[in-house]
């Protein structure tokens, strides 16, 4: 049996190893060091995401590498996705240094789960099989709900926590289930291989939908589309704002890959099938998301439903790819690429809103009704103009990224004729931006009920104004960051 | 020809604002006067647009290009017509009157209440010279965002709702146009350049869709009846520079809309449902103009009158004629002079009395002889008297309407008698007459800055009343091109 044993090329990996290698260090670091001086931890934990990101930059030649017995893929998309995700976790890490840090959070097992979340985002965003993609979910999600309950001592977060990983064990089973199915079906677990299979259409069709029924209820619990978004709002308003930072960001983009590698790459076959679910499901988001949303008065359950609704616009663009069942290489790409790059819009914007929470927290108070950003315009015009960026953009006003990704989505929706679902989608986006209105009008109209001085540190404000600097200057120069989304979809298809 | 004058007249405005941010509010002298300078900047940028301009061309002039977005092949488009040049340069002078306005009065937040009108200023530039589709739509809609906060954050009492029907209300009407635009995209071949689109062949079904898309943002920023109620609300609450920037500015963006989009690119479907935008026209004439009657709110009559007297742009462009067009392009510019010296008159009063009901006044005439002259002649201008502005417009546009339908035209000419009534009624009872109250009796007369701001705007209405001509003479090649290319079917 050894003889066959031929030592996979770890090369396309190197990124994942190096950061597990790493977690080890910041483990005994922590072990050591950690009851002195806990800054160690979380500059090696930095330290590693930057490794990371330099390794990833270095063997990124742009060819697609298959690994590990074609389980492991390594290509330009995988290469994209894993650079914004270190940058989204080394950005959530910044924004909540001061937050954990105050609380007395920031030990040890924060920085570890979220390493380990972030090689299960890796390993998602890198799967060429079935399985792996299971793995780097489950490591991800085990690590996720560690994450949402480690403030033990709060009852909101352990039950979220609890929430999260019932409903997300289900999600799990449902995900395994329809992987199994698809199996049955085309005997085989890698990704390309069952595209294979589906291409010389060999395969039995109702098997095969059945599974895939299953498998998109996975995928649409990660990205939190209705009906499976209940965990959400819980989760977003149980966890540590620092930890809903987290989970509101990186995550996304993995969820993303799993969705693009799953739906697209494995059962693009059977696209005119998925596209059908995924089009309910994103007008329900998109519907439910933004009537939800409207009724809130916690800001983290706001941007909770306001997630929802965005996934779904994100959503447009994934099932808008073929076209009454002519596969036409231009118009798929053009579709991925702006769900890709909705993605993309929505981290940057999402990490820009939590930070604004982060920013009005301070040590015992967590400033996450919406009633804290009253008058704030009169505390600091220039965040107060930092958020207003933010909300505009979210809303999908221009000149701001968040209304180039709408355009790019309702582009690729009508250009598949779905005119009147981009109809109802615009529509909806108007009773959204009611809300997103309300918070600016609560910073600009009103006066403040809270005037305590803003006490975050510089590392905060800096990034925080850099980070919403950038949803303006990505929006009034939208094209590089769709080029690249576009170049790294279109190399890796 | 590749000038940047276009590009100056945009950003030197938005650019200058954030200086003005930035010294903030505490330094109130530095805040205007720098304020001032960049205003007038941005004016002067723009004297070339008409002294350089070519008026016997009827194509754009001024053209810069530029890609911007080349998955989208959307370019940083830009270039102007005898249509569009007069309303940049309208809207920057009004700018500078806006500032002086609120000079004194403004005294919360005065750095971020300059800054919003210049960045609003640059981006309605934006809005007139853009001719790309994407580059248009998103100056259109980004303008929403400093007028929301105008009006919510210096407003009346009142000012949180009429700030949030304004911004919903109008972004109602832009997101249809946005599926309009795509689909426009799509259709010719992947090209968002509107003078492209003037030329694409369509279908009649298209063509009515696409006009209703049109239809429903332009009249909600005309605004037409019947969606013009978010206008009352937003005029009333806004502060006087508010209202100003709204009546003459904003106003026009929803009828520029009309020649520049819906009327070239959709011919057909304009002559189809001209009779419903005639019939639309009308009412707002009409009805409006006896809405404006009762009202004992001097805002709101404006306001209800502003509404009235675009109902009469509307109906010279769907009528189809030189002198119809025309008339409504000048009825616009006289429009953008008369409604802000109105409001700004309105202004002058609510900022010693506090109080904008016709009720409270009475004998204004007494205390204020060199305001109440003033007042009573852009009354005069805003009732369509000969020699003023407000006459010019109105008689082209009725005699348009009467070459096309002799009953269209009598039912507009009811306007004169209309407006003549609302207006006049409000300054008898505003005033003249006995001094009405103790608090009149206490007024001072208009400072020379107020003078400088209300002077201005008299010479203007008056030059355009007895000497139209450089105003419609820039316009009509443009105008002329503009009727021919509607007169061919594209079906």
């Amino acid at each position: 049996m050894l003889n066959n044993f031929v030592m996979p090329d770890l090369y396309p990996a190197a990124p994942e190893i190096f950061l597990l290698l790493m977690s080890f260090v910041v483990l005994f670091v922590d072990l050591i060091f950690g009851a002195t001086r806990r800054w160690m931890a979380a500059m090696l934990t930095v330290i590693t995401l930057i490794g990371c990101a330099v390794i990833t930059l270095a063997t990124s030649d742009g060819q697609t590498t298959l690994t590990f017995s074609n389980m492991f893929v390594d290509d330009l998309l995988s290469d994209f996705l894993k650079l914004l995700t270190y940058l989204a976790v080394i950005m959530m890490l910044v924004y909540s240094r001061q937050y954990m840090a105050d609380r007395g959070l920031d030990k040890g097992e924060f920085y570890l789960l979220v390493l380990y979340a972030t090689l299960g985002m890796m390993v998602m965003i890198s799967a060429a099989n079935f399985l792996t993609m299971y793995l780097g979910l489950e490591l991800m999600s085990l690590s996720l709900y560690g994450l949402v309950a480690i403030d033990r001592d709060s009852t909101r977060g352990t039950e979220a926590a609890m929430k999260y990983f019932v409903l997300g064990a289900l999600a799990s089973g449902l995900l395994l289930y329809g992987m199994s199915m698809i199996y049955g079906a085309t005997g085989s677990l890698e990704i390309g291989g069952v595209a294979q299979v589906l291409y010389q259409g060999q395969a039995e069709r109702p098997v095969l939908v059945f599974g895939l029924v299953f498998l998109v209820a996975g995928v649409a619990f990660k990205l939190g589309l209705v009906p499976f978004h209940m965990w959400i709002p819980d989760v977003y308003h149980g966890a540590p704002t620092a930890v809903t930072m987290f989970i509101g960001s990186a995550p996304k983009l993995a969820a993303f890959a799993m969705a693009l590698r799953l739906l697209v790459y494995a059962l693009f076959g059977l696209a005119v099938d998925w596209q059908k679910m995924l089009l309910i499901m994103a007008v329900l988001s998109i519907g439910l998301g933004n009537l939800a949303a409207i009724a809130q008065t916690n800001i983290k359950r706001m941007l909770a439903y306001s997630a929802i609704s965005h996934m779904g616009y994100m959503v447009l663009g994934l099932m808008s790819g073929v076209v009454g069942g002519q596969v036409d290489a231009f118009t798929a790409v053009n579709a991925y690429s702006s769900a890709l790059y909705y993605t993309v819009a929505y981290v940057m914007m999402s990490l820009g809103a939590f930070g604004m929470v982060l920013l009005l927290s301070r040590a015992g108070y967590d400033a996450e009704n919406l009633e804290d950003f009253k008058g704030l315009n009169k505390r600091s015009p220039w965040f107060a103009a930092m958020m207003l960026i933010i909300m505009f953009s979210m809303a999908g006003i221009p000149f701001f990224i968040g209304f180039f990704a709408k355009f790019a989505v309702l582009l690729a929706a009508i250009k598949a004729g779905y005119t009147a679902v981009a109809v109802i989608a615009v529509m909806f986006s108007l009773i959204g931006a009611f809300y997103y209105l309300r918070v600016v009008k609560l910073m600009y109209f009103d006066t403040p009920v809270d005037s305590a001085p803003i006490t975050a540190g510089i590392d905060l404000r800096v990034l925080l104004s850099l980070n919403a600097l950038a949803v303006a200057a990505f929006g009034l120069f939208p094209d590089a960051v769709m080029m690249v989304c576009t170049t790294a979809l279109m190399r890796s298809l | 020809m590749n000038s940047q004058l276009l590009s100056l007249a945009i950003w030197v405005p938005i650019l200058g604002a954030v200086p003005v941010f930035w010294i903030g509010s505490e330094r109130r002298t530095l805040v205007r006067w720098l304020s001032l300078a960049v205003a007038v900047a941005g004016f002067l940028v723009t004297i070339p647009l008409y002294t350089d301009f070519d008026a016997t061309l009827s194509g754009m002039q001024f053209v810069e290009q530029s890609p911007w977005i080349t998955r989208f092949n959307a370019q940083y488009l830009l270039g102007i017509d005898g249509i569009s040049m007069p309303f940049i340069l309208l809207n920057s002078l009004i700018t500078v009157l806006v500032v002086l306005a609120g000079w004194e009065v403004i005294e919360d937040k005065q750095a971020q209440y300059m800054g919003a009108f210049l960045i609003m200023s640059g981006l309605m530039n934006g809005i007139f010279s853009a001719l790309d589709g994407v580059l248009f739509y998103v100056f259109f809609e980004a303008s929403l965002i400093p007028m929301y906060i105008i009006i919510g954050a210096w407003g009346g009492p009142n000012r949180v709702y009429a700030a949030f029907k304004f911004f919903l209300y109008t972004l109602l009407g832009s997101l249809l146009m946005l599926v309009a635009l795509i689909w426009l995209f799509l259709e010719s071949g992947g090209s968002f350049n509107i003078l492209d689109w003037h030329q694409l062949r369509l279908g009649m079904a298209p063509q009515i869709l696409i006009f209703i898309a049109f239809l429903v943002s332009f009249a909600v920023k005309v605004p037409m009846w019947p969606v013009h109620t978010w206008l009352p609300d937003a005029h009333v609450e806004a502060p006087t520079g508010g209202s100003v920037v709204l009546a003459a500015i904003a106003l026009k963006l929803g009828a520029y809309g009309f020649v520049r989009f819906s009327l070239p690119i959709v011919p057909d479907a304009s002559h189809q449902l001209a009779p419903l935008i005639i019939a639309l026209s009308l009412i707002a004439v009409i009805y409006i103009g006896f809405v404006a009657l009762v009202q004992t709110d001097m805002k709101k009559l404006i306001a209800y009158s502003s509404i009235s007297h675009m109902g009469f742009v509307t109906l010279g462009f769907f009528i189809f004629n030189q002198i119809g067009v025309e008339g409504a392009l000048v009825q616009m510019i006289s429009h953008g002079f008369v409604s802000a010296a109105m409001f700004l008159c309105v202004g002058v009063m609510y900022d010693r009395m506090h109080s904008r009901m016709i009720a409270d006044y009475g004998g204004v005439v007494n205390t204020m002889p060199k305001f109440a002259a003033l007042f009573v002649f852009f009354s005069m201008a805003n009732s369509g008297l000969p020699a003023t502005s407000g006459f010019v417009g109105e008689f082209m546009v009725i005699l348009g309407a009467i070459k096309f339908n002799f009953w269209v035209g009598f039912a507009a000419a009811i306007t004169l008698i209309l407006g003549a009534a609302y207006t006049l009624w409000m300054v008898k009872r505003v005033v003249f007459g006995a001094v009405g109250n103790a608090h009149v009796a206490e007024l001072k007369d208009i400072g020379s800055r107020e003078l400088l701001v209300l002077g201005v705007l008299a010479v203007c209405v008056l030059a355009m009343g007895l000497y139209p001509f450089p105003f419609t003479e820039v316009m009509h090649a443009s105008v002329d091109n503009l009727l021919k290319h509607v007169a061919v079917s594209k079906l």
